[in-house]
């Protein structure tokens, strides 16, 4: 599940904001990813999850949603995307994780600290949540507690990225 | 298990070391090619090690950072090394164990790790 590249399309849409939750119902897992980016027209928003369909220039072929979408729906799940211009988009994918298609959720920790390390000027907000229990990594605390250290510092990106494995993998061990 | 008291340590560490911090003129800046081909290529397990062997060993004066395509998709994943005063070496194929070698032998040791630089591959 490539949560990295459905991040990055709200880092290029211009979001100074994008939140990343995940919440587990049992094996249920809804993937919430939210920016206050450009958004896209009705026109795109109805194009996107067609595999020809990119607004770069560098690359002729967008999959980054296709692709997605197509996981979720592997495992029985959905991806739906809302999106208004000059306000934003939210991508919100659903997976069952004990289909036997459902790929990797991946490194976690190190897709939150990738995304704060490279990009130190955006804010991103990390979650999970299964109900019970729940854990929660917000950039704009970290930057708070570090004063003016920066979150590219590679000391500080370990730590976030081992500080979000250890807390999420109780709860992710629940689920699964 | 971890906590922010950590973080808040690594803060006053950071600050400490300001004061006696080496100049921009010394700082060592590495920069991951890192748009989606060089992630699908394997890039994200390079910044990583990277990342991971500059903290353990504790090199204040490097800065890593990333880019988006440099434009060899094919030589991905790709790092580029820039030491002040010498010419950028361009690392191509890089795996975690090879970035290993280049924070070891280049940024460390100051000699450019020759055979996974990009002249030695074309
Ligand atoms: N969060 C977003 N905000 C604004 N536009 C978006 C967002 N996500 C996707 N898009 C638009 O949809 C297009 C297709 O996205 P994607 O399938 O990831 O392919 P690619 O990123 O390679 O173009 C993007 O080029 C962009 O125009
Ligand atoms: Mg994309």
């Amino acid at each position: 599940m490539n949560i990295l590249d459905i991040a990055e399309n709200s880092i290029r849409a211009g979001a100074t904001l994008v939140e990343i939750r995940l919440e587990l119902q049992g094996s249920k897992l809804t993937i919430s990813i939210r920016d206050n980016g450009c958004g896209m027209s009705p026109e795109l928003l109805n194009k996107v999850t067609d595999p020809f369909t990119t607004s770069r220039t560098t690359r002729k072929v967008g999959l980054g949603l296709p692709f997605y979408k197509m996981a979720a729906e592997m495992t029985g799940g959905t991806m739906q995307i809302e999106s208004r211009l000059s306000v934003g988009t939210a991508v919100t994918a659903t997976f069952f994780l004990s289909h036997i298609d459902c790929m990797p959720l991946g490194d976690l920790g190190a897709t939150v600290a990738t995304l704060m390390q490279c990009n130190p000027d955006i804010d991103f907000v990390f979650s999970l949540s299964d109900g019970a229990e729940s854990f929660a990594a917000d950039s704009r605390q970290f930057r708070e507690i570090l004063g003016g250290v920066p979150l590219s510092t590679p000391e500080v990106a370990f730590f976030i990225r081992e500080y979000v494995s250890e807390h999420i993998k109780p709860i992710l061990e629940k689920g699964i | 298990m971890k906590s922010l008291e950590e973080l808040a340590a690594i803060r006053e560490r950071m600050q400490r070391i300001v004061d006696t911090r080496h100049t921009d003129g010394e700082t060592v800046r590495v920069v991951v090619g890192m748009a989606t081909c060089g992630i699908a290529a394997g890039a994200r397990p390079v910044l990583n090690a990277i990342t991971e062997e500059i903290a353990r060993r504790e090199l204040h004066h490097v800065v890593v950072s990333q880019t988006g395509c440099i434009g060899l998709c094919q030589y991905e994943p790709i790092v580029e090394v820039f030491v002040p005063g010498q010419d950028k070496v361009t690392y191509v194929k890089m795996t975690a164990e090879k970035a290993l070698r280049v924070v070891g032998e280049h940024i460390v040791g100051g000699k450019p790790v020759a055979e996974y630089t990009v002249g030695s591959i074309r």
